[in-house]
């Protein structure tokens, strides 16, 4: 019998501790979390890069919703825990979700320091701790104007940096004389701020903050000695306050955090805490590192391990922004008993000093030049005695070991064992080395995965990649190209070229000319290598349904239940009374449960059983209905506004155009689902903006636009040019969709194929490569000759019988 | 693809369910029994498995997933299940019900006992 495991609150701590538990001991607990945020487990240290522009979510998503169904975890989304009820031994969400254990993890984490000046409450005030927050500012970066954060601390100025490349006018407002005092000395924080204004932030030391002002929102802030800065958004960013009102709640002990031993477990034994809302040793922890040492521990005592417990140790800092070196760890308060070591170059913006005590360094800042860091806080950690090499130590690594500036991987071969090359998870350069040894490990990736090494804040990327080099030699490249799947080294890419240079024309003869590694490849390359030779050679190659998923194998989209839904085409979102009423006599025959208008502008029937998919295709055949493709890695949808036929904004034939791409375009195979719209006017009913190829209508003629995305992703097209006629519109469109046909990877979105070879190249050989974009329109018409065939029509007429009908019913009678 | 006591079990409990012919290579079918669907998989070397229609994750049919040596994957999340056994392969966990199979000439025979 399994136990029950709750964990309140889905953050970086209680991941990690899972990812442990479920490595060690992965039948142990039933896992239920609860999380007050609507998403999975993300690395907020990667915030800033996000609100910079630099990463997008999906870049930052530690857990996916894969993860949490692998590990049979049940994971509520948004929803908040109001109640622990330590008799019962029960949890209650707001949603009243009820939920028994045997054992709790309280991970609320921590809630942002909001001052409470008079005006605290305006909107356009904001706090930077979660993924909301970081959409809202970039929401009100879309509008220029000025930003105030409140709090030169880390996050504060990560938060400033970020608005500053969003387009704002930044001024940063600081309680203390100089910024990130808790992390930098006077000197360093000094030359932050010269840094900072010199792109372009104001930064206001020794200012305290009197008012928020605004009407119904936030105007402009006010400073005590009388200084007004205009503001359309503040954000503050002046410290975290642990979470810890549930746990006060439910009677366990608290103080400034939820007090726990040194093995993570609270006043109750049955509940144990983590993260930032823990306080272990009377003290509360931010940072990542000790955050991820909790993690560890804990998951070894919920595993029976008593002996783990957490020691505090010393993290370094590092500020996330591009163009800025620095790094802080230790203790550097001047005093008596301390000497220091001081190296200065103003011209290049340098700065370093070391603290030392008894002949060993207990502090370090550096500033402009940091990549010495984890050599000096080895040195730091271990206590070394610096005595002899006291002389050159400032210089660095490379001064005090005598080697030139020669070979890169010097600095990395002179470091020891011990040595931390990773700061966010505590990963040592031996832990590193072993298991890309033990576990013949070749890839950045695969090292991540096993060692987690560079997988949070990445930026020790660099660092490991040289582990690799030096230990791997020149087998590893850290460019190298990522495999399809274990049945190949090949990547996608290179499989496309070598399909059309090797001319080959089949799955087996593919699979034995690139030397396949298995006898019949597996779910991850069949689907993909009989998509490219679909695409590559229309009417020569054999479609293999073996190798198609089971929604396109039969046509329809299989449900949950091993149902399945069916969605006729509706021309441009277009119908008439003769199909609404054939489409309520098939629901009303074949007891359809339930009938859904779907997004693309059609109707939706599910909870179909598969042996009726052919009847219903039948009757729905004989009202002039043919598949929707709802179900294909295909031409999905146009849709379209109701354009110069009825809207008074209307500038062309929008819907007239959307129906011609569509006639034109259905039935053809796609690395990923294509999904069209038309708009005719730049109102833009139809939502192009989001599509993968969008058409907006204007007075002088047509823009288009391509590589947009709104589901996992949230991303505007980019515009690939603007043409004059519909006619040409048409030839662009097909050009874009066949080029994306013959260089996309199998289940690669059009935005993502986009990224990959780049916007310019795109434009260059559509808009601006006559012949090249007439070679794409013919190869794509002439594949659309084989490929638009109804695939239900030939179903009704008795193709793949076997798809849907029992190969044979047994009579039970004596079962047992 | 015989064993010893082959025949005192082929009269009791073996039922003809049909033809190799009847399941297209590396695909399957299924059979309905009493409440039970039983799927019948034939893989890249003709041979023929028969697992109780249900994925050990959420019960999905897995004679709707694709079929590689072996194993079949589930289309719903992923999950590989080796055709001999039952079992979940990789890193998950459970397992479905296996059938024993016998072939007599191209003709399918399946076993309505449990393995």
């Amino acid at each position: 019998m399994k136990q029950k495991l709750v964990i309140i609150g889905n953050g970086m701590a209680p991941g990690r501790a899972l990812e442990k538990l479920f490595d060690t001991a992965p039948d142990q607990y039933d896992v239920t979390i609860f999380n007050a945020e609507n998403r999975v487990n993300y690395d907020r240290i990667m915030l800033s890069p996000v609100l910079s522009g630099e990463k997008k979510f999906e870049d930052i998503i530690i857990h996916g919703d894969g993860w949490y169904i692998k590990n049979n975890v049940m994971l509520y989304k948004g929803h908040k825990v109001t109640n622990i009820d330590r008799v019962k031994k029960q949890v209650t969400s707001e949603h009243g979700e009820v939920a028994d254990y045997d054992k709790l993890v309280i991970a609320t984490g921590s809630n942002p320091f909001i001052i409470p000046v008079p005006g605290h409450k305006l909107a356009g005030v904001l706090s930077y701790r979660d993924l909301d927050d970081v959409t809202a500012m970039m929401l009100a970066a879309k509008a220029r104007g000025s930003a105030v954060v409140i709090g030169g601390g880390l996050l504060g100025l990560e938060a400033a940096a970020g608005l500053k490349e969003q387009g704002m006018d930044v001024t940063v407002v600081h309680l203390m004389p100089t910024l990130m005092e808790r992390q930098l000395d006077p000197a360093a924080g000094y030359m932050l701020e010269q840094e900072l204004e010199s792109r372009g932030i104001k930064v206001l030391c020794g200012a305290n903050t009197k008012e928020i002002a605004g009407e119904s929102k936030v105007e402009a802030v006010h400073l005590d000695d009388g200084t007004v800065i205009p503001a359309s958004l503040v954000v503050m960013a002046v410290g975290i306050r642990p979470n810890n009102w549930l746990a006060q709640d439910a009677g366990l002990e608290v103080n400034r955090g939820i007090v726990v031993s040194d093995n993570m477990q609270t006043s109750d034994p049955d509940i144990f805490s983590l993260g930032e809302c823990a306080e272990v040793g009377g003290v509360c922890y931010g940072l990542v590192a000790p955050l991820y040492q909790m993690a560890n521990v804990l998951a070894a005592n919920l595993t029976g391990d008593k002996d783990a417990k957490f020691v505090a140790q010393d993290t370094p800092t590092r500020l996330k922004v591009t163009g800025i070196n620095l790094y802080s760890a230790g203790d550097f308060a001047d005093g008596d008993d301390r000497e220091e070591i001081v190296f200065r170059d103003a011209s290049s913006g340098v700065y370093k000093r070391l603290v030392i005590k008894d002949d060993k360094i207990i502090g370090v800042v550096l500033y402009g030049e940091a990549a010495d860091g984890p050599w000096f806080f080895e040195k730091l950690k271990t206590s070394e005695d610096i005595s002899e090499i006291r002389d050159m130590l400032i210089f660095g690594q490379n001064a005090v070991l005598g080697g030139a500036n020669v070979d890169p991987l010097a600095a990395v071969t002179a470091l020891p064992d011990s040595a931390e090359i990773c700061g966010c998870n505590g990963i040592c350069k031996g832990d590193i080395v072993t298991a890309i040894n033990e576990k013949g490990l070749t890839s950045l990736g695969e090292v991540r995965a096993h060692t987690k090494a560079s997988a949070s804040c990445g930026s020790c990327t660099g660092l490991v990649e040289q582990l690799m080099t030096l230990t791997l030699g020149n087998s590893f490249d850290a460019n190298a190209i990522q495999s399809m799947c274990p049945c190949t080294d090949l990547g996608h890419s290179e499989v496309r070229r070598l399909i059309k240079a090797k001319d080959i024309k089949s799955i087996p003869q593919l699979m034995q000319e690139l030397e396949w590694k298995t006898s019949c490849g597996c779910v991850k390359c069949r689907p993909a290598l009989n998509y490219y030779l679909v695409a590559d050679w229309p009417g020569e190659y054999v479609d293999d349904y073996q190798s198609r998923f089971i929604n396109e194998r039969v046509h329809a989209n299989i449900q949950k239940d091993g149902t399945y839904s069916v969605i006729p085409r509706m021309w441009g979102g277009y119908t008439n009374s003769k199909e609404l009423r054939a489409i309520a006599d098939v629901v009303d025959k074949f007891n359809i449960p339930t009938v859904k208008c779907t997004g693309g502008q059609r109707i939706d029937m599910l909870g179909i059983k598969k042996q009726d998919l052919p009847a219903v295709w039948e009757d729905l055949g004989k009202a002039g209905f043919v598949s929707g493709h709802a179900y294909a890695k295909g031409l999905r949808t146009v849709k379209t506004c109701v354009g110069t036929d009825w809207c008074r904004m209307g500038t062309q034939d929008s819907t007239g155009l959307g129906i011609k791409l569509e006639k034109m375009m259905w039935g053809a195979w796609t690395p990923a689902k294509l999904k069209l719209a038309v708009s005719g006017c730049p109102r833009n009913c139809s939502e192009a903006t989001c599509k993968d190829i969008g058409v907006i209508c204007v007075d002088s003629g047509y823009d288009i636009h391509f590589a947009g995305a709104a589901g996992l992703d949230l991303k505007a097209t980019v515009v690939l040019g603007h043409v004059d006629s519909e006619a040409e519109t048409i030839i662009h469109i097909i050009a874009l969709a066949q080029m994306y046909r013959e260089q996309g990877h199998y289940l690669e979105r059009i935005y993502k194929w986009a990224d990959r070879v780049g916007i310019d190249e795109i434009k260059a050989q559509i808009m601006d490569n006559a012949e090249q974009r007439q070679t794409y329109y013919d190869a794509f018409i002439f594949a659309q000759t084989f490929a638009q065939v109804d695939p239900w029509d030939e179903r009704v007429s008795g193709l793949d019988k076997h798809e849907f009908n029992p190969m044979a019913v047994l009579e039970l009678e004596a079962a047992q | 693809m015989s064993d010893s006591n082959t025949t005192s079990v082929m009269t009791e409990n073996w039922v003809q369910i049909g033809t190799v012919n009847d399941i297209p290579l590396r695909g399957a079918r299924h059979v309905h029994m009493g409440d039970k669907t039983i799927a019948i998989f034939r893989n890249a070397d003709n041979k023929i498995f028969a697992l109780e229609d249900k994925c050990p994750h959420g019960g999905c049919p897995i004679s709707n997933g694709i079929v590689h040596d072996n194993s079949v994957t589930c289309p719903i999340h992923n999950w590989v299940i080796s055709l001999e056994t039952g079992e979940a392969l990789g890193a998950d966990e459970g397992q479905t019900l296996a059938f024993p199979v016998q072939m007599n000439g191209d003709k399918i025979l399946l076993s309505l006992s449990l393995k």
